[in-house]
């Protein structure tokens, strides 16, 4: 069977819970066969309920779903086989150890990976005879994935796998995903770290009130600011007017304003042509420089450029 | 056969075992080879009440006399059972007494019977006493079968039931269903699990009232076990249909007892379901409690072969059937 080029598709997609608003809005997606597709957004955007419809575990209000070629209503035997999940939360029972978790999950599956090499993978060697309520919850997290990768998946779903890690299991953990694409298989990460999704993504698409409102690789969104630089400035002196920040944004190299908690934040490419312009503009204008910084930008100012809040409000 | 992991609660051991040994010890005691109690009764003050407390010395009989209007406030609150009015010779001697309580009219029977055999009454054929405490018919005998049938029913039942929504709120079940296990296999699981225990849970319990009460099984222990068995089942099921919609454990708790406690009063633990009307006695006849404790009597107490418990083992392995089936429709997965 040869692999189909699009590994999950959703069209049209709609999801009303019970007595609420549309949590899901007429969503549109494809995950190509082979990338890593991240799916960013506020609280609430509806992220895990997007994951969770494709996973076949939520039934959509309306709108076609199809993982790898199949559908839900009459593959779902077939598909389970082939997918590799982890949820948001899940707890296992406190007292199975980590191993026999593995192989529980193993079980399930027809074919599948040997416990101890995924184990391996994501390096809970250690605590492979520990009780699950004994794990910290970076390595819960990390043996979700596990208990995710043991059935050798085609299309791995991971909502939210390094929420809490600290950096180092972070790190880890982008390793594993890493390890698994290069196998050429196709994952579908939801997650609140930029830095995450620009390491990690081929491609990401960003959610707000369950609508898609931006979709392309991390580098096409981020140029689609108009710039790569982000100047950050605390001027001293008391309110900045509308004028200054219009004034500000006619400088050379400069592409946008916008107002942050400090100050301002300005988009700005090529850098070295818009800062010493900047420089001059406020010393002729008179203004105390309290504070400058640059950065590069990320995929946090895509969504504050697109929505005019932060990710994480 | 998948989940055989699962087992490693303390707190579930002793619910399961502990409980029911404790509350044999408690029942045992209370009924263990005590003398027959005596009844209180109290005679009205007056003429002849001292006559009538020296014809009622008997140990079976604790009388005193009272003045009227005490003697009716200690009828009324309960604290005797029978108050006797005096009358003069030749008159009719009045007994006073709650004809629904039991205790009354045995009262009654026994007050009369003493009073007229010491004023002269002849009866016309002798009688012989002979009082029953050999192991088999004792209230002990009738009791421990009874006992480990509503075990059975509450540790399948709140076991299961707890674990499920247990699994559920930890979204542990939705987990699992993400994955391509079968869904009657995991339900299957915790049946073939109850299943594992009662190896265990019965034998001891046996052992246990043998051994403290001398209750011997009369019948085949394999029988016995093959009953129990058919009983776990049964409940097994009904405690995952129970389990199968709940989303957290008021709720399933609420149902358990719901469908518990017509079973705890209604199928014959404590007390014969013969002292229930007889138009109720289908009903409660089909019932899986009763059915599996007249099995398990039938058996411990009466030495009964396959054929005669042939009733019970039916009605179990329908209960258990149907509620399994139901489940496996009815169970949220999400
Ligand atoms: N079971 C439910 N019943 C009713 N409303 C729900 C349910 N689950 C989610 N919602 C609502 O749907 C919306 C989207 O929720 P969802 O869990 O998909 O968000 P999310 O993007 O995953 O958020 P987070 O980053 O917090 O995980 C939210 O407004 C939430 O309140
Ligand atoms: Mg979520």
């Amino acid at each position: 069977m040869t692999e189909p080029p699009v590994a999950a598709r959703c069209r049209a997609l709609v999801m009303r819970y019970p007595g609420g608003v549309a949590a899901i809005d007429g969503l549109d997606l494809d995950v190509h066969a082979g990338e890593c597709f991240g799916l960013l957004g506020p609280n609430g955007a509806g992220k895990t309920t997007t994951v969770e419809i494709l996973e076949g575990l939520l039934e959509p209000t309306a709108g076609d779903v199809e993982i790898l070629g199949m559908r839900w209503s009459t593959d779902e035997r077939r598909l389970r086989e082939r997918l590799g999940v982890s949820l948001q939360e899940t707890h296992l029972p406190e007292r199975l150890t980590v191993i026999e978790a593995l192989i529980l999950f193993r079980s399930f599956f027809t074919k599948g990976r040997e416990p101890e090499d995924v184990l391996r993978a994501v390096s809970l060697e250690e605590k492979r005879a520990s009780y699950y309520e004994k794990l910290s919850g970076g390595q819960k997290q990390r043996l979700a994935v596990a208990c995710a990768l043991v059935g050798d998946p085609d299309l791995l779903f991971l909502d939210e796998p390094t929420t809490g890690l600290d950096p180092q299991s972070r790190l880890q953990l982008w390793d594993v995903v890493t390890e698994f694409k290069r196998a050429g298989r196709t994952v579908v990460l939801t997650t609140h770290y930029m830095e995450e999704a620009e390491r990690l993504c081929d491609r990401v698409g960003i959610i707000d009130r369950g609508k898609l409102i931006a979709l392309g690789s991390p580098r096409e969104l981020i140029a689609a600011l108009g710039g790569r630089e982000v100047i950050e400035v605390t001027l001293g002196g008391g309110a900045i007017g509308e004028d200054r920040v219009g004034a500000l944004s006619g400088i050379r190299g400069v592409s946008a304003v916008r107002r942050v908690a400090e100050g301002l934040a300005l988009t700005a490419d090529p850098l070295h042509v818009a800062l010493p312009a900047l420089l001059d503009h406020l010393r002729g204008a008179g203004l105390q420089l309290e504070r400058l910084a640059t950065r590069h930008a990320t995929l946090e100012d895509v969504f504050v450029a697109l929505t005019g809040r932060g990710l994480r409000d | 056969m998948r989940f055989r992991l699962f087992l490693r609660e303390p707190s579930a051991v002793f619910w399961t075992f502990g409980f029911p040994i404790l509350l044999s010890i408690a029942l045992g005691i209370a009924f263990r080879n005590r003398p027959p109690e005596a009844v209180s009764i109290v005679v009205q003050a007056g003429p002849g009440a001292d006559a009538i407390l020296r014809e009622l010395a008997s140990p079976l009989i604790k009388a005193r006399v009272q003045d009227g209007e005490a003697a009716r406030r200690e009828l009324r609150s309960g604290k005797v059972v029978l108050l006797i009015i005096p009358a003069a010779e030749g008159a009719a001697r009045t007994y006073r007494y709650d004809e629904t309580r039991p205790e009354a009219r045995m009262a009654r029977a026994l007050v009369d019977d003493a009073l007229q055999t010491a004023e002269g009454r002849l009866d016309p054929t002798p009688v012989r006493d002979e009082r029953v405490t050999e192991p088999g018919a004792r209230y002990i005998d009738f009791l421990l079968p009874g006992l480990v049938g509503l075990n059975l029913m509450s540790s399948s039942m709140w076991g299961i039931g707890y674990m499920i929504v247990d699994l559920r709120t930890k979204k542990l079940v939705k987990r699992l269903v993400a994955t391509p296990m079968r869904r009657g296999d995991f339900l299957l699981s915790f049946v073939l699990m109850r299943a594992v225990f009662l190896l265990v849970e019965v034998p001891l319990l046996f052992a246990f009232g043998w051994v403290v009460f001398g209750v011997r099984v009369v019948g085949s222990p394999l029988l016995l076990m093959g009953l129990a068995m058919l009983g776990s089942l049964a409940f097994a099921g009904l405690g995952l249909l129970v389990a199968s919609r709940a989303r957290n454990t008021q709720t399933v708790g609420g149902l358990m007892n719901l469908v518990m406690m017509p079973m705890f009063i209604g199928s014959g633990v404590f007390f014969s379901t013969s002292n229930f009307p007889d138009g109720m006695q289908p009903l409660l006849r089909v019932l899986p409690l009763t059915a599996l404790n007249d099995g398990l009597r039938a058996v411990t107490n009466a030495g009964a072969g396959p054929s005669q418990v042939a009733f019970a083992a039916v009605v179990l392995a329908v209960w258990a059937a149907v509620s399994f089936a139901a489940a496996l429709r009815l169970f949220r997965w999400r």
